[in-house]
């Protein structure tokens, strides 16, 4: 496998201080390689987008990030935690290093200003000394690596469909040629037909600009179509974490399984449609042991009482996979 | 000064309907009408009200002399006689101000009370019928709000001629709607479109008990806010009108003090304890007054109440600032962070 | 323009009703206070000058109520707004003309810098929560609870006399004769310094405030997490994503908070003696002079109509989806 680009270790974020704080992200941990597209999935509330804003430190308050490294491996020069670098440095990471295109394709854009200006403001940020022709023609271009028509350059976001305006968006999250593009929800907003054509246009896009995916969606059959590993989510940890096609085919987790059997598959053999019983747990209130374990049909002794480990399961396809879970316990801890 | 407990809770239950933005679970009101007492503001600002109600139903009694009985002692400094010194003729500032608080504090709630009223009826209305009810009642609205009101109110309480206190109420409330009603119909139009209204309408509700009963608690906290504000507006209105001199002056108020101290030269012959009392006590008023509507907005939006909080203490003394952006990161790494400091121990409290 | 164009004929439709109200306030009273003063002034004024004052104050029973309506049109159409008692025989027009460019002045002046300044310290005190700024917000809730007036006095107290730099009355120093020279014009702005700074005083706290809270608002808007996350300076996600913003309510608060901020500024003109309208309109009050009372009634409120057109002009301008707010 590839080397790795981005490493989550123990990240832990909560909400708030003290007593009545809520841990929404504990204990993750998580590699992306260099060039491959990681699914993130799991319900609202799965803690999910906590963990793409915590290890951006974007997340708003009372958001805290209570522990954990976030390590980051530049194409030159040491690896280095991002949560230890000072507000100077973290601005200088952003956006050059790692972007995001944001859930609300429709809020993603200042309404005041033109999509020009927006994408402007960042190459003028990150690099003082480009000129301001150089700056525009450079916009243009990522416009056009998007598909939209660069007379579109001075129009307002509120004269861009809702399309038009998560392709501006994925445009200028490339704008600097990150290695790493965080995608949380990108296409909820849009229709399905619409939502196929831009993610194609991405997936397409990263095999000739060669940067990694951290594609965080609800939608387990968007993520088996694009993503090369896909990773569940469920109260705040890692369920279970393996290549996509292993997730479709053979998912050990009792979670796993109930997401990918409530979204009709889109190829190969019919199954069952079904959901999941019960909602997603209160993050205030969580559960003790394995999370799952009220909602999950196979709970059996140790599920309500010790949290499983991620770790290798004892299954023969067992390299390359980890999962937590009491039905497979692990023979080697991850992390 | 001891704060009698009576007047406060004498105000208290008035404002638990406000405490309640949505009063479906009774248990859960309670709690949170508590929480809204605690809101610091609001508590410190309801005590101070608390004090001037009670001086406004007392204040005629307790006063030590009759406040427009004349003595020999004129223009006088503040002296264990005449806390608050005296006047041209010699009557006690101090009285004047105890006397005069109930006119002030009567116009204020009865302006604020026809104004809410009017506020309601046309705000609600406009947002739940909508259509051409809803742009001749906005159109209405908006025509009132930006004709000056202190001008108007001038004109009118002059061409009346001596206007007693109930009259100058009337005036202010039927010219200082138009704010309200127009911030009741924007909240009216965004919740008609909510699915519980939506569910009364389609299950055949009737419009006046969807209002009464579906929008209306929902609507308490923004009508007290309005209430709170127009209550601020009414005293000093009706101060401003006393000071002209256009209102009545058989009785006292705040107004009429500032009216004789202005005519009578108190600047002039350095008289500045004839002028400050009454400007002061206004100013307390509308502090308390100001400081409930504070609590009220921090209970309705969470947002500006986490505002307040942006720094925050650990248990091992190191300062976590919230901050948007820049997530403060509390780590027992060895590398120092930017805001926070190394923390030991996994358990840290809120500073308060 | 659709919008602009709306506005318009909203401020006329405005314009329409103040001038109607003013039409109908002295036809509801009981007794004709007009007509005593008329009698008062008998052999002094002109049949001309009685004639208009019947059409002003509907004293001409004889007449429908809506052949008044027009005749009182008609006359407004050409300035007349009868004769003023208090400064007789001047007319009304005269006066106002002579009082209107004081109060345009300081309180156009006071009210553009007022904003300015509190909707600047708003975005500070929003953007960086918990810094000096916030230490202001109690003192300034206080000094908007006083009345414009009291803190004028308190101000004269405190600040003005005979040794003081800062006169306490008047429009310019009694000397003068108002001209645009080098005497006058040092004069007139060291006499308005005062009452500019009381209005600034108790005006500029509201703004903060609610710049400060639309600010809280705006900074959890998803356009601004973009902005950190593209990595902007701290200054330009505070000016350019968050205040430009958040300063749009602000702007159409402005123009509806003016009637308000208007009435305050007059009183402040009586405790200064500054020779406006609120002075003016103080003058007219003693001495039942309704015509007078009247005209700055009409005049206050279309300047506050046209200032409301101009924040409107400000917010087309601002707001490139020129949405009607509310």
């Amino acid at each position: 496998m590839a080397e790795p680009v981005l490493e989550i270790r123990n990240l832990n974020v909560d909400y708030g201080l003290g007593d009545r704080a809520v841990h929404a992200v504990r204990d993750v941990n998580l590699t992306l390689h260099r060039g491959e597209v990681l699914g993130l999935a799991g319900e609202s509330g799965s803690g999910k987008s906590t963990l793409a804003y915590g290890m951006t430190r974007l997340l708003a308050p009372p958001g805290v990030i209570t522990g954990g490294e976030v390590v980051y491996h530049p194409q030159q020069g040491p690896a280095y935690d991002v949560l230890g670098l000072t507000d100077r440095q973290l601005r200088a990471w952003r956006w050059a290093e790692t972007a995001i295109v944001f859930q609300g394709a429709m809020n993603s854009l200042n309404p005041v200003h033109k999509i020009s200006t927006q994408l402007t403001d960042v190459l003028k940020a990150h690099d003082p000394k480009m000129s301001e022709h150089s700056r525009s023609a450079r916009a243009r271009e990522m416009l056009k690596l998007v598909g939209i028509s660069a007379d579109r350059m001075d129009a307002y976001p509120h004269q861009l469909s809702g399309g038009m305006r998560q392709r501006v968006m994925i445009g200028m999250a490339l704008i600097l040629q990150p290695q790493v593009v965080i995608m949380d929800e990108p296409t909820t907003a849009l229709d399905v037909v619409m939502q196929r054509q831009i993610l194609g246009q991405l997936i397409e896009l990263r095999e000739r600009l060669g940067f990694s995916v951290i594609f965080i969606t609800h939608d387990l059959s968007l993520l088996v179509e694009f993503s090369n590993r896909i990773a569940i989510m469920y109260g705040g940890r890692i369920v279970e974490e393996a290549p996509a096609a292993t997730i479709y085919r053979d998912a050990l987790h009792p979670y796993s399984k109930g997401l990918l059997s409530s979204f009709p598959a889109l190829r190969g053999p019919k199954r069952e449609l079904a959901g999941i019983p019960g909602s997603p747990p209160d993050l205030a209130g969580m559960p003790a042991g394995c999370s799952f374990h009220p909602r999950c049909p196979k709970a059996f002794e140790p599920c309500n009482s010790a949290i499983p480990v991620l770790g290798r399961p004892d299954t023969p396809d067992g390299a390359g996979r980890s999962v937590a879970c009491w039905l497979h316990p692990a023979e080697q801890p991850v992390g | 000064m001891t704060i009698p407990t009576s007047s406060i809770e004498q105000v208290i239950p008035g404002q638990g309907s406000m405490a309640q933005p949505e009063a479906a679970k009774p248990s859960r009101a309670k709690r949170q009408r508590f929480l809204f007492v605690r809101n610091k503001k609001a508590a410190t600002g309801l005590v101070i009200l608390g004090v001037y109600v009670l001086i406004a139903i007392i204040g005629p009694w307790i006063a030590p002399y009759d406040p427009s009985a004349r003595s020999n002692d004129l223009v006088q400094g503040p002296s264990a006689a005449h806390w608050f010194g005296t006047t041209h003729l010699g009557q006690d500032v101090f009285s004047q101000i105890l006397e005069g608080t109930r006119s002030v504090m009567l116009v204020g709630f009865l302006a604020g009370a026809i104004a809410t009223t009017l506020s309601v009826l046309i705000g609600v209305t406009a947002g739940y019928l909508g259509g051409k009810m809803d742009d001749s009642l906005s159109v209405l609205t908006n025509v009132v709000l930006v004709i000056p009101a202190v001008p108007l109110m001038i004109i009118i309480t002059s061409v009346l001629n001596n206007a007693s206190d109930t009259l100058v109420a009337l005036v202010i409330g039927l010219t200082s709607w138009s704010w309200n009603a127009r911030v009741l119909r924007a909240q009216t139009l965004s919740l008609r479109r909510r699915d519980f209204v939506e569910a009364s309408r389609a299950s055949g509700e009737r419009t006046w008990r969807i209002i009464v009963f579906e929008l209306m608690p929902n609507l308490t906290a923004v009508i007290a806010s309005g209430f709170v504000g127009t209550v601020i507006f009414a005293v000093l209105s009706e101060i401003t009108l006393a000071f002209i001199g256009v209102v009545s002056n058989s009785g006292w108020n705040w107004g009429t003090i500032l009216f004789w101290a202005q005519g009578q030269q108190a600047l002039g012959q350095d008289a500045w304890w004839w002028f400050v009392p009454a400007g002061l006590a206004i100013a307390l008023l509308g502090t308390s007054l100001s400081l409930i509507n504070f609590g009220i907005d921090e209970f309705v939006s969470p947002r500006l109440r986490s505002a307040g909080k942006t720094k925050l203490k650990t248990a091992s003394g190191g300062t976590v600032r919230m901050r948007i952006g820049f997530t403060p990161v509390l780590s027992n790494s060895a590398t120092p962070h930017t805001h926070a400091k190394v923390v030991a121990t996994p358990v840290m409290r809120e500073a308060k | 323009m659709k919008y602009f164009l709306q506005r318009i004929a909203f401020y006329l439709f405005t314009a329409w009703a103040a001038i109607t109200l003013n039409f109908f306030i002295p036809r509801m009273v009981p007794g004709d206070p007009v007509q005593s003063l008329i009698t008062k002034y008998q052999g002094q004024l002109s049949t001309k000058s009685i004639q208009s004052l019947y059409v002003l104050f509907g004293l001409d029973k004889d007449e429908g109520l809506w052949s008044q309506y027009i005749d009182y049109w008609k006359q407004l159409f050409h300035g007349d707004l009868g004769l003023s008692f208090t400064f007789f025989p001047t007319p009304v027009s005269t006066v106002i003309g002579q009082a209107l460019p004081w109060t345009l002045l300081l309180v156009g002046i006071t009210t553009v810098i007022s904003f300015l300044l509190g909707t600047g310290l708003g975005v500070l005190a929003g953007w960086r929560r918990g810094s000096w700024v916030d230490g202001l917000l109690p003192v300034t809730t206080f000094f908007s609870s006083v009345p414009y007036f009291w803190l004028g006095i308190i101000a004269i107290y405190l600040l003005a006399g005979p040794d003081s730099f800062f006169p306490s009355s008047g429009g310019f120093d009694s000397g003068l004769v108002p001209a645009w020279d080098q005497y006058f014009i040092p004069s007139a702005i060291k006499h308005s310094l005062l009452p500019a700074l009381t209005i600034l005083i108790s005006s500029v706290s509201g703004w903060i405030l609610s710049m400060r809270n639309m600010m809280v608002t705006v900074s959890s808007e998803d356009y601004i997490t973009v902005a950190h996350a593209k990595g902007l300076p701290e200054r330009r996600v505070a000016v350019s994503y968050a205040a430009r913003n958040a300063l749009l309510p602000n702007i159409s608060g402005f123009a509806l908070a003016l009637g308000f901020i208007v009435g305050g500024t007059l009183l402040v003109e009586i405790v200064f003696s500054y020779p406006g309208l609120g002075y003016t309109l103080l003058q007219g009050l003693g001495a039942k002079d309704y015509p007078l009372m009247q005209g700055v009634f009409l005049v206050i409120t279309i300047s506050v109509l046209v200032a409301n057109l101009l924040a409107d002009i400000a917010y087309l301008l601002l707001d490139p989806r020129t949405r009607k707010e509310g």
